[in-house]
């Protein structure tokens, strides 16, 4: 039987609540949201903190919206909300995408951006995601919020810019009027992590791209992204060429582990193909293609 | 701690220690065995039950979290006496066989219908694609909650 070594409980009611509960218990403390990575954890002791803070009341975290030229999403808001989004869908197909391939449909019920991203599994799709939409995370501590880049929240796996006593309050996604966007994910089974993943979010204008972010997961690319092979596509057009170029890029820069998902080169030859697939389909959606 | 819940409309109180999973609680404290706790590991599904109406792996929720919400089990599906369809639909279409991944399967089929009237297979797959049949059943399941889909509760099904 798995069972979480002894804990101690405590229910936040706002995030000053749970900003506090932090600060008095310090490292051994940790935030519980949807609970689909850190109960796991707890259950193979890799993970002992000694009290749990849940934040599962605080609907200040919850929500998905637009405000201003960005859209938000809340810590809290579970992988089934991003599923069925229709703000995230009508600007960035590539959520529902990657989140039909996240998990399973239960688990989905449960399991939060917030937690996924703070867990920062090197095979976590959002921040592949957040990667390819140079998405913002806003952090709050006691002193007040700071944001940092999505890519420049990751210090390594499982390892994130939230500090002890610090909560990942929202992500903020950039719209980009008549992007295209598509995801493309190989796993050894349904719901698996990634053997690697590709997203990618382009815009082209007069014919070329004029932006271009991509997103690669599970590959050890740094901060989930490829900026060489971003930087050559911008102001090209959107020819296969163009794009397997790009594409064989991003597999370079890619440093993937062999481990039980497959050997090295079979993992770059997926980032290669993915990212190609992903582009190729983000361009052809890209409004002006 | 003293935690408190409502299970299938019953307010259900025990004091347990933090890091009781939802699923002792309900299995071991509430004493609902209808609950299967399969493989701990949030992969199974064979411990879905529904926390305010959506379905979770109760393995991979703690009773506190639980507590203050509502909480239905494979027990709750019957209603004064009568099975639920997509209960009669597992005895029609012989939708189980050893009958351990059945609490889920039914929790999960009847969240899909109550979304979805009338799905295709293929949305009735993606919608049990977190539930494991090692009986490999899964034809059978697919038929029974399609029997459900066509036999809604309105037209007297018989328990």
């Amino acid at each position: 039987m798995q069972t979480p070594a002894p804990v101690d409980y405590v229910r936040a009611t706002s995030v000053a609540d749970a900003l506090s509960l932090l600060q008095q218990h310090g490292d051994e403390a940790r935030l519980l949201a949807g609970g689909h990575s850190l109960l796991p954890m707890m259950k193979l002791r890799l993970a002992r903190p000694e009290i749990l803070v849940d934040i599962n009341d605080l609907d200040e975290l919850r929500g998905i919206r637009i405000d201003g030229n960005e859209i938000v999403v809340g810590a809290m808001v579970t992988h089934a909300e991003i599923l069925n989004s229709p703000i995230l869908f009508e600007h960035y197909p590539i959520f529902r995408e990657a989140e039909k391939v996240i998990a399973d449909p239960i688990v989905r019920n449960k399991g939060t951006m917030g937690g996924s991203m703070c867990q920062a599994d090197p095979a976590e799709d959002l921040s592949a995601v957040g990667a390819a939409l140079r998405g913002t995370v806003v952090i709050q501590n006691a002193e007040g919020r700071r944001t940092v880049a999505m890519r420049e929240f990751h210090e390594g796996p499982y390892e994130t810019k939230v500090a002890d006593g610090e909560i990942l309050v929202e992500v903020r996604y950039p719209i980009l009027p008549g992007s295209g966007s598509a995801y493309e994910k190989v796993e050894r089974r349904s719901g698996d992590w990634a053997v690697c993943a590709a997203g990618a979010c382009v815009t082209i204008s007069g014919g070329v791209f004029s932006s271009v972010g991509i997103g690669i997961g599970a590959v050890n690319a740094e901060h989930f992204t490829a900026v060489d092979a971003e930087a050559f596509l911008v102001g090209k057009e959107p020819t296969a060429e163009n794009i397997a170029t790009a594409a064989q890029m991003a597999a370079d820069s890619c440093d993937p582990s062999a481990d039980q998902r497959g050997p090295a080169d079979y993992k770059k030859h997926l980032a290669m193909e993915l990212t190609k697939r992903a582009l190729t389909r983000a361009a052809a959606a890209a409004k002006g293609a | 701690m003293e935690i408190s819940m409502k299970i299938n409309g019953a307010e259900v109180t025990h004091d347990v220690e933090p890091r009781t999973l939802l699923v002792h609680f309900v299995r071991e404290n509430a004493g609902l065995r209808g609950t299967h706790w399969g493989c701990d590991t949030s992969n199974c599904g064979a411990c879905v039950l529904w926390v305010d109406g959506t379905p979770t792996k109760s393995c991979t929720m703690l009773a506190a979290s639980a507590a203050g919400h509502d909480i239905t089990t494979v027990e709750g599906l019957e209603k004064d006496g009568k099975l639920d369809p997509i209960q009669q639909g597992f005895i029609e279409c012989h939708g189980l066989q050893c009958g351990f991944c059945t609490p889920g399967m039914l929790m999960t089929g009847r969240w899909i219908l109550d979304n979805n009237p009338k799905p295709s297979e293929e949305e009735i797959r993606e919608g049990i694609s977190g539930q494991l049949c090692r009986c490999t059943g899964y034809k059978n399941i697919v038929d029974s909650i399609h029997w459900a889909a066509d036999h809604p509760a309105e037209n007297e099904v018989s328990a």
